[in-house]
């Protein structure tokens, strides 16, 4: 048994003159508060990568600076499911007894530390750099083949897609640390400058700075008790020319793995912490996932289910379209969003009931999948 | 395992679509590598695809990501479904949509070879 006891969230957007060592200390330093642990305590520590601070030991690098010393540290890499697969990891190693208090970090100052070419070429390097990369293609690209293929299989159409911007942005203008504030609408989603058809530049998540932690423990560190029910992933491929049919992507497996696990079904979840890279992205996982039908999922935008105060209320930070992407912190704020809900500290955006949680971490282009579901206990 | 020759096909400048074709299990494979990745057999044929397929998805690139590229734009980047039965990435026509019939000609990209899918006329 694992509890999450405690998070941190840094706002996203521009932290001029903090590197990815600065935005994971406040981000670390945010989550040993909330969970009422000092650095000692801490016996377990895993981090992400930052494609502005490359380096072949960050775990210990951070741990140095930071001031822990670990008896188990490392950093792991899987895109952006890094950070679900961080907590999964530290599920396990706290149910395995390998650290009583595991401290998950993820940080970058992707949108200030580098060009914005830069980054993109940073992040175009998930293509295959013999049969993909030479093609120019680039992350939008990757996903505008996948749109343009679930659009032709099951009827969605690019205002459907619209329509997951929008909710996200709804989402932001409640959270002051996300990293968009003016309202959008449809039209505006549709007029805005093409990237990669079919995607537009507002069905793309931005650049952001920013960091995100977690404290995953072996007890309860206060009276709030969200305990990590289980996990499971799946990997189908690394590049969208070896990825199988839309029907066989690993969403599906990771999720069926992990209700077989935790014998939790989808009617039992009352939030949703779902990736949102791209608008496209979040359609599809929501239908992969069974939170929609296929093909169905924006009718359900449309009709509130994922609002706030609907059925399944989804990525209330705004996600990644709008609380904005800093890379690995950039799934790890869903986490720290849903921690908020299950303890009743979301404020404004605070939802009815959020005692059971799934959330669902995609890294690659739908390569790397990570499920998992968190309860609160009384 | 056996030594991998150098591919020669479009990856090294050379106007051909290369794949390989297991001995052992009859599987094929557009990624080159020394095995196959099926049955983990050594014994493979290299092979050349006829250029031909179907088109499987595109994306047409507005903004590309290296000022190389971006002289380029737009670009269409698809999915073939080659009539061989593997699915490669490359360019073609702006105008081309899922299920055309097309075939491979070649173009320079960024001052490199890349196989440039057209319609086939029908």
């Amino acid at each position: 048994m694992s509890y999450i006891t405690g998070v941190g969230l840094l706002p996203y957007g521009k932290h001029e003159g903090s590197s990815t060592i600065d935005l994971m200390s406040r981000a670390a330093e945010l989550a040993l508060a909330d969970a009422g642990l000092k650095r000692g305590d801490i016996d377990g520590f895993l981090c992400g990568y930052s494609t502005t601070m490359p380096h072949i030991m960050l775990a210990t690098v951070f741990a140095e600076h930071f001031g822990i010393t670990p008896s188990y540290a490392h950093a792991i890499q899987v895109g952006g499911a890094t950070g679900m697969a961080m907590a999964m990891l530290a599920h396990q190693l706290v149910e395995g007894g390998v650290a009583k208090h595991v401290l998950v970090v993820g940080g970058e100052n992707r949108l200030t530390g580098q060009s914005r070419d830069a980054s993109i070429q940073a992040l175009a390097q998930v293509g295959h750099p013999i049969y993909e990369v030479p093609l120019g293609p680039t992350i939008p690209a990757y996903y505008g083949l996948v749109a343009n293929r679930y659009m032709h299989e099951y009827g969605v159409t690019q205002e459907d897609l619209a329509e997951f911007a929008v909710l996200m942005r709804k989402r932001a203008l409640t959270h002051p640390g996300a990293q968009f504030h003016e309202p959008i609408t449809v039209a505006d989603v549709m007029a805005s400058k093409t990237i990669a058809t079919p995607l537009k530049l507002l069905d793309c998540c931005p650049v952001s700075d920013g960091g995100a932690a977690f404290v995953v423990s072996y007890e309860p560190t206060s009276s709030t008790k969200i305990r990590v029910r289980g996990a499971a992933q799946a990997h189908t491929h690394q590049h969208i020319t070896a990825a199988p049919a839309l029907s066989e992507l690993g969403a599906e497996i990771a999720i069926a793995r992990a209700k077989k696990a935790t014998g939790i079904e989808i009617s039992d979840v009352r939030y949703a912490a779902v990736y949102d890279s791209f608008t496209i992205t979040l359609a599809m996982l929501l239908e992969d996932l069974g939170l929609a039908g296929r093909g169905e999922a924006a009718a359900r935008v449309r009709a509130g289910h994922f609002s706030q105060h609907g059925a399944m209320p989804l990525n209330t930070h705004g996600g990644l379209l709008s609380y904005g992407h800093c890379g690995v912190g950039g799934a790890m704020a869903h986490l720290v969003e849903t921690h908020l809900q299950m303890t009743g500290r979301a404020e404004n955006r605070q939802v009815r009931d959020a005692s059971v949680a799934l959330l669902h971490g995609d890294g690659g282009v739908l390569s790397s999948h990570v499920s998992m579901f968190l309860e609160r206990v009384s | 395992m056996s030594e991998l020759k150098p591919a020669a096909d479009w990856t090294t400048g050379t106007e051909a679509i290369g794949y390989q074709s297991c001995c052992a299990c009859q599987s094929i494979q557009y990624f080159r590598r020394s095995f196959c990745a099926a049955c983990g057999s050594p014994d493979l044929d290299d092979k050349q695809a006829s250029g031909e397929g179907t088109v499987y998805a595109t994306s047409l690139v507005l903004r590309a990501g290296t000022p190389e590229a971006r002289e380029h734009v737009p670009y269409n980047i698809l999915l073939i479904d080659t009539a061989e039965g593997f699915r490669m990435m490359a360019h073609g026509a702006n105008d081309l949509v899922i299920g055309d019939r097309v075939k491979a000609v070649y173009r320079q990209f960024t001052g490199r070879l890349v196989p440039f899918f057209e319609k086939t006329p029908q």
